[in-house]
């Protein structure tokens, strides 16, 4: 009921304001409910290092949320409104596609990857990292791959891609471990520290980034091949081209001018928790594929 | 909002068998809570009405530490405290010699709290039967165990049934926060579709209707267990 009352006072809200907004605000009906709004949501992730995490005074930065607040920017310009609040909204691997389809956030910035399944519930910006799933385990635990995992105990965090690679890996190498299911990358850590569990599975850099904020970083490692592909994109909500396009021009200029591998440089390499990892040439190739020209 | 319903996803596989798997799950951990709870409650809530201080003691301190704690830390406490401050060994064993370890703490867990809270209908109906009662069981002769066997729990249990079964469903609608430990309930599996199809409302949707039928059979069942075992002129229960 509220919803829909709200609804009807932005229709009308945008309607009055209509004369006076740019073309793609007219037709977008993110841009427009930003507009009526005048504050944009960004949600993000509150552990997903380098991505998406909190600083020591509790504000959220990384690598998505800069490429977030590139295109906070560029909706400013696009609307007029220097001084449009940005709103961040933390948000979990449970709560990210609800939020997006309900118009909660405008934007997530986290690590999300971008697959077919997600693509009819939001829609995604270009791909702007590339990872897949590998094992994190304590140094010594005997664990080179998925092979050794048999009769073995493993973390997956419900809500990812992972777990679905893992489960499916399982499935198709006839192995038998237990998962226990973890609602969060810091769970996950506290399971393995504890010696609940053998593994975590999760995406690589992720992984390496729960590295770098361990209590003693030289006791892990990650080990394995992938066991499934995972491009990130950050997400947008569905049916708006405008919006998109607004997006996607802001993250192609990016890739174009080489700052996207500047950014990228200052989250990974070495990174501000020493992550240490350079670009990949994969990721290389697919910023100057993705950088469309004007 | 900018959303696609599909209800088929409910009917599909592999989603179809895990709406049920994690439906008995949820049954499997509230009715070995619900059982633990029942017996631990009782003998606690007989413990708080002897005419003994100790095991006054021993009751009232049960219920207090157990009924003040909230539930999910609780939870966590039985997760990841206890194997920690347990010897070594015994810790190793509930973490993973246990088969399912999850599963075991969560029933253990719901089972303990939900105990303190049956304790406490024990002894209020064991206090509502009029002292005139025990004296005359004692007069005629029966032992402290007796007059509890056969005369003060009989009548106290037909009295607290309406109660108890709040609380028996207060186990069920408890037992979705073991996810959080882990164990994949009917929430947990909800969540799952969700993240696997993105088809959250649907999947939400039918587990309401699930916890709304067991709590539904949990209320005709005690609904029907107060009926048949009523004593004829108890005022306590619905007059005639």
């Amino acid at each position: 009921m509220i919803r829909t009352f709200r609804t009807a006072f932005a229709a009308a809200a945008a309607f009055v304001l209509a004369g006076a907004l740019p073309a793609l605000a007219q037709e977008s009906p993110t841009l427009k409910k930003i507009k009526a709004a005048g504050e944009i949501s960004i949600g993000h992730r509150e552990a997903s290092v380098p991505f998406a995490f909190m600083d020591q005074a509790g504000k959220p930065q990384g690598y998505s949320v800069d490429l977030c607040l590139k295109i906070v920017d560029e909706v400013k310009k696009e609307l007029n409104l220097p001084n449009l609040k940005v709103k961040f909204v933390a948000i979990n691997a449970q709560t990210r596609i609800p939020l997006i389809a309900n118009g909660t956030i405008d934007i997530e910035c986290g690590s999300t990857t971008n697959n077919l399944t997600r693509a009819k519930q939001g829609d995604f910006l270009p791909v702007t990292f590339i990872t897949g799933s590998k094992l994190l385990v304590k140094k010594g635990s005997g664990i080179k791959s998925l092979a050794d995992m048999n009769g073995k105990r493993a973390s997956i965090s419900s809500g990812t891609t992972n777990e679905k690679a893992l489960l499916a890996e399982i499935e198709k190498r006839k192995i038998k471990v237990e998962t226990v299911m973890v609602k969060d990358h810091p769970q996950a850590m506290l399971n393995l520290e504890s010696g609940r569990v053998d593994a975590y599975a999760s995406d690589d850099v992720l992984l390496y980034g729960m590295i770098s904020t361990a209590k003693d970083p030289s006791q892990w490692e990650v080990v394995g091949e992938f066991f499934s592909y995972d491009p990130y994109g950050l997400m947008i909500p569905r049916n708006d081209s405008d919006y998109r396009l607004l997006a996607t021009r802001v993250i192609a200029d990016l890739m174009r001018s080489g700052e996207m591998e500047k950014i990228y440089n200052k989250w990974f390499n070495p990174g501000p928790t020493n992550i240490k990892m350079p670009i990949s040439a994969d990721l290389k190739k697919a910023f100057s594929i993705q950088a469309l020209p004007y | 909002m900018n959303y696609k319903w599909d209800w088929g996803i409910l009917l599909q596989e592999p989603y179809f068998g895990w709406i049920w798997a994690g439906f008995g799950w949820t049954c499997a951990v509230a009715i070995l809570a619900w059982m633990i709870a029942l017996s631990l409650g009782s003998v606690i809530g007989v413990l708080r009405t002897i005419p003994h201080p100790l095991p006054r003691a021993i009751g009232t301190a049960y219920v207090e530490l157990f009924r003040n704690i909230p539930l999910l830390v609780q939870l966590f406490l039985w997760y990841f405290v206890v194997p920690e401050v347990v010897p070594r060994e015994a810790g190793m064993f509930l973490k993973r010699g246990l088969p399912m370890p999850e599963f075991w703490t969560a029933v253990v867990c719901l089972g303990f709290y939900h105990g303190a809270r049956v304790a406490e209908q024990v002894r209020s109906g064991i206090g509502a039967i009029r002292d005139g009662q025990r004296q005359a069981a004692l007069a005629m002769g029966l032992t402290t165990t007796q007059v509890y066997r056969y005369v003060l729990l009989p009548v106290s249990y037909r009295i607290i049934i309406p109660p108890l079964t709040s609380d028996f469903l207060g186990v069920f609608k408890n037992s979705s926060l073991a996810l959080t430990i882990g164990v994949i309930e009917l929430t947990a599996r909800s969540r799952q579709i969700e993240e696997y199809t993105f088809q959250g409302f649907e999947a939400f949707a039918a587990a309401t209707v699930l916890y709304s039928l067991v709590t539904f059979a949990v209320m005709t069942l005690m609904h029907v267990t107060e009926r048949r075992t009523r004593i004829p002129g108890m005022i306590s229960l619905e007059a005639k």
